[in-house]
């Protein structure tokens, strides 16, 4: 690809970008979010016609009208999103649109027996005629991948394929690529986890802003070389200092004996003012449903909570946000925003009852002030308050969401997974953020299935097994490997990788 | 000149309603072309009343459209409203009670489609197409499928009367509905907290509002909607009718729609609704006054409303466009 263009209403996504992949090698993509990753992409599989620039194959100069075209040319796309049919068995997912059929009727035993042979080759052990919503997450995404080898692709894209995936998965995985590689499939490879790149990566081609910064071969680049490419500054850090002390030794929040059948077991914890508890957990372990217990979404059985050693009652998200707490669900899009309303209504949504003067109408001009507030505050880049939300990019929704909870003005914020799926840069700033408010004496409960993340950023530390506390543990003095020997349930469980 | 036009066209209610309202204007010209009869002070007090029925019913229904719900029972809850309302001045009661009767038989009607909805967790789509057929049972089977003769002059004048010697009592009532359903949905809590819903529910959920009990309240205002275009429907009538309205539930619909409120929920004004129900009004009142035969008017219609969906779903791409 060459001096690749493509233009939006409004923002130029790319412009005089390059892309060069050999026979036989991993190309790894790497940028931050809205560096153009995906627009990239999306023009190499046909979703989106380029404005500019020429697409070469074998020297020979081409065009790819739509996705039908780009799989002739033996292009294959594996996306991040899930594109599969939860109601179809795995067989007939695989085989979509593509069934062998016998006199027009579509035979079921060879499909099944064709995909059999598939799986086994890649080392993927699930049986063809489960249906997909019967699978784990991660399941759903080894499928997927099979998917995009089973029609015998030349070129390999592969979106964030690993963000889903259990630690042995992703070592399937690797072992499928390495193996594809040694067939002299060209892969390109998009993941926000610089460590799996080297393992993997032969060339790395970094974006930035939509332009193109370079390509490197990734065994004579050090990681902090190639954060830099990506930032275009210097990052001496991933994680914001802090040395600030407890403002003060008191219980903010008590928790005793919460309970929910199947979700949650004998939860005993505490929070201080000012303090960061990392919530440790692997996915299904019921690290989300304790937050959620609490914030009362997912309403307990049983239990006690103290505010201020007062005892209080949160039954409901109502009450929670009453007692000030706030909850930042992990999936923003489809838990956190109205993405048809515009940044002045999803900033003022947990708290209307603010915006309503003497005759109890919603004050329009008090709105627009209390969101430009948040808009200065967290430098949420919008045209204008009345902007649809939709048309933001994910870092600006993100961070609007994290306004809407901000203007309750949270006294207790439980985050969950807050850094999923965003680039180093915007990380930083949303620990550095946490740090602000905790140094304000707002007690944060993080929940993360990142080791590093919760070592790095907790004050405290709980590992949650089972839908239970297992240990309590000092962050400083404590290791990965030590967190993991209190997870016990590793095999049967879908782990995540750490 | 240019930059007069740059104003009208950047003013917020072009921006709005632009495109309906140029649909509406454009329909009027081309009927007052088509019919000499067609601008007449006399003709357009006409259309307003006789859009009144539709646009009550579809000022409820933006509310449960906007939450993401339909009703497609409104037009069967409306008929059963009239026989209530024709049964009960037969029994003797006066024109107050019989109205706060038949109010209150419309809110019934609408919580009970709001609730088995809401708690049952079944699609407000079945839930209303059983109950197109149980609510219009019900009105057959109190009045034996015989219309109920209407002669209380209090509720005549509901529909047929006149204030100060001109103004219809439908445009009246039409006129007060429209800024108490404008604001309540575009400057109350409540409105603000039916569009998040609409947005995203489970948005909605964590920030605290209580979805279940908000649909069962707009189902409550539907039906309350849909009584009270079924007394000015029965008074224009001068009877009962058990198979009156039918098929309004889908002109009230293709009014909001119209108007652009979203299939899908989340967006919409009462305002907006109004100018749509008046599309629908023009198009009936101009297509009888150029004696168009009534099944050429049902086709016209059917087209219309996909012409309603069709601007919708584009709407829509758009909003989701980078």
């Amino acid at each position: 690809m060459k001096n690749i263009k493509k233009v939006f209403p409004g923002v130029v996504a790319l412009e005089g970008v390059n892309l060069k992949i050999e026979e036989g090698k991993v190309l790894a993509l790497l940028g931050e979010n809205g560096a153009g990753k995906s627009t990239l992409i999306k023009i190499l599989s046909g979703l989106y016609k380029p404005d500019g620039g020429q697409i070469f194959m074998d020297d020979k100069e081409i065009e790819i009208k739509d996705v039908n075209h780009a799989n002739g040319f033996g292009i294959s796309t594996i996306y991040q999103e899930l594109s599969l049919c939860p109601n179809l068995s795995v067989a007939a997912n695989i085989f979509a649109l593509d069934e062998p059929t016998r006199f027009g009727i579509i035979d079921d035993r060879e499909m099944e027996k064709r995909t059999k042979t598939l799986l086994n080759e890649l080392g993927i052990d699930i049986t063809p005629d489960v249906l997909i919503k019967d699978l784990s997450i991660s399941n759903q995404q080894m499928i997927e991948i099979a998917k995009g080898l089973s029609k015998n692709p030349r070129i390999i894209i592969m979106d964030e394929p690993t963000s889903a995936l259990s630690n042995k998965e992703t070592e399937i995985l690797f072992k499928i690529i390495r193996k594809l590689k040694s067939e002299g499939k060209s892969i390109i490879y998009i993941s926000h986890r610089m460590e799996e790149l080297y393992e993997i990566a032969d060339d790395v081609t970094v974006l930035r802003d939509g332009k193109y910064i370079g390509t490197v071969k990734i065994s004579e680049t050090a990681s902090d070389e190639l954060v830099k490419m990506m930032v275009g500054r210097e990052m001496d850090k991933f994680y914001p200092h802090k040395d600030f002390k407890y403002l003060k030794d008191e219980r903010l929040l008590v928790i005793e004996n919460y309970n929910k059948e199947n979700f949650y077991n004998d939860i005993n914890l505490y929070l201080r003012p000012g303090e960061i508890l990392g919530l440790y957990g692997l996915m299904g372990s019921g690290r989300t449903e304790i937050g959620q217990g609490i914030f009362g979404i997912l309403k307990k059985d049983s239990g006690e909570m103290y505010i201020h050693g007062k005892k209080v009652k949160v039954e409901n998200p109502l009450d929670a946000i009453e007692h000030r707490i706030a909850f930042v669900t992990e999936d923003r899009k489809n838990e956190g925003l109205v993405l048809s309303g515009t940044v002045q209504e999803n900033i003022t949504m947990a708290n209307i009852g603010k915006l309503l003067n003497r005759f109890r109408f919603i004050d329009s001009r008090k709105e627009t002030r209390i969101t430009e507030k948040h808009v200065d505050n967290l430098r949420i880049k919008t045209p204008s308050v009345h902007q649809i939300v939709n048309k933001l990019s994910g870092g600006n929704q993100q961070k609007i969401v994290l306004s809407k909870w901000f203007e309750i003005e949270p006294e207790i914020l439980i985050l969950d997974e807050p850094t999923r799926g965003i680039d180093v840069g915007a990380k930083f700033e949303i620990y550095k953020l946490m740090i602000q408010l905790a140094e304000k004496g707002v007690g944060i409960i993080m929940i993360s299935s990142d080791l590093p993340e919760i070592l790095n950023v907790s004050d405290r530390l709980l590992v949650i097994d089972r839908n239970q506390i297992v240990a309590e543990l000092d962050p400083k003095d404590t290791t990965q490997e030590k967190i993991m020997t209190y997870i016990t349930g590793k095999g049967e469980i879908d782990g995540e990788r750490y | 000149m240019g930059k007069g036009i740059n104003k009208i066209t950047d003013s917020k209610v072009f921006k709005s309603y632009g495109g309906v309202l140029i649909a509406l204007i454009g329909l009027m010209i081309l009927f007052s072309a088509l019919s000499p009869h067609f601008l007449k002070t006399n003709n357009i007090l006409t259309i307003l009343s006789q859009v009144s029925i539709i646009a009550i019913l579809a000022f409820g229904m933006t509310f449960v459209l906007m939450i993401g719900e339909i009703d497609l029972s409104v037009g069967s809850i409306a008929a059963l409203c009239g026989i209530v309302l024709g049964i009960s001045l037969d029994k003797g009661f006066n024109a107050m009670i019989s109205i706060i009767i038949v109010l209150m038989v419309g809110a019934i009607a609408g919580f009970f489609n709001g609730f088995i909805g809401a708690k049952f967790k079944i699609p407000t789509f079945i839930v209303t197409v059983a109950t197109l057929g149980i609510f219009r049972g019900i009105g057959y089977a109190f009045t034996d499928a015989k219309p109920i003769q209407i002669n209380n002059s209090t509720i005549l004048f509901l529909g047929n009367g006149k204030l100060f010697g001109m103004l219809p009592v439908p445009v009246v009532i039409v006129a007060l509905l429209l800024i108490v359903g404008h604001v309540l949905l575009s400057k109350t809590k409540f409105g603000r907290q039916a569009k998040i819903i609409g947005g995203n529910k489970t948005a909605a959920e964590y920030v605290g509002v209580n979805t279940e009990k908000m649909q069962v309240i707009i189902y409550i205002i539907m039906g309350i909607a849909a009584a009270i275009s079924s007394i000015i429907l029965t008074a224009r009538l001068y009877s009962a009718q058990p198979n009156a309205a039918t098929g309004y539930e889908l002109d009230a619909i293709a009014s909001a729609v119209l108007g652009g409120t979203s299939l899908s929920g989340g967006y919409g004004t009462v305002l907006g609704t109004f100018i749509g129900a008046s599309i629908i009004g023009v198009i009936n009142n101009g297509m009888n006054l150029i004696g168009m035969p009534y099944f050429y008017q049902q086709i016209i219609k059917g087209l219309i409303i996909i012409v309603a969906v069709y601007v919708d779903v584009r709407n829509k791409e758009r909003m989701i466009d980078v």
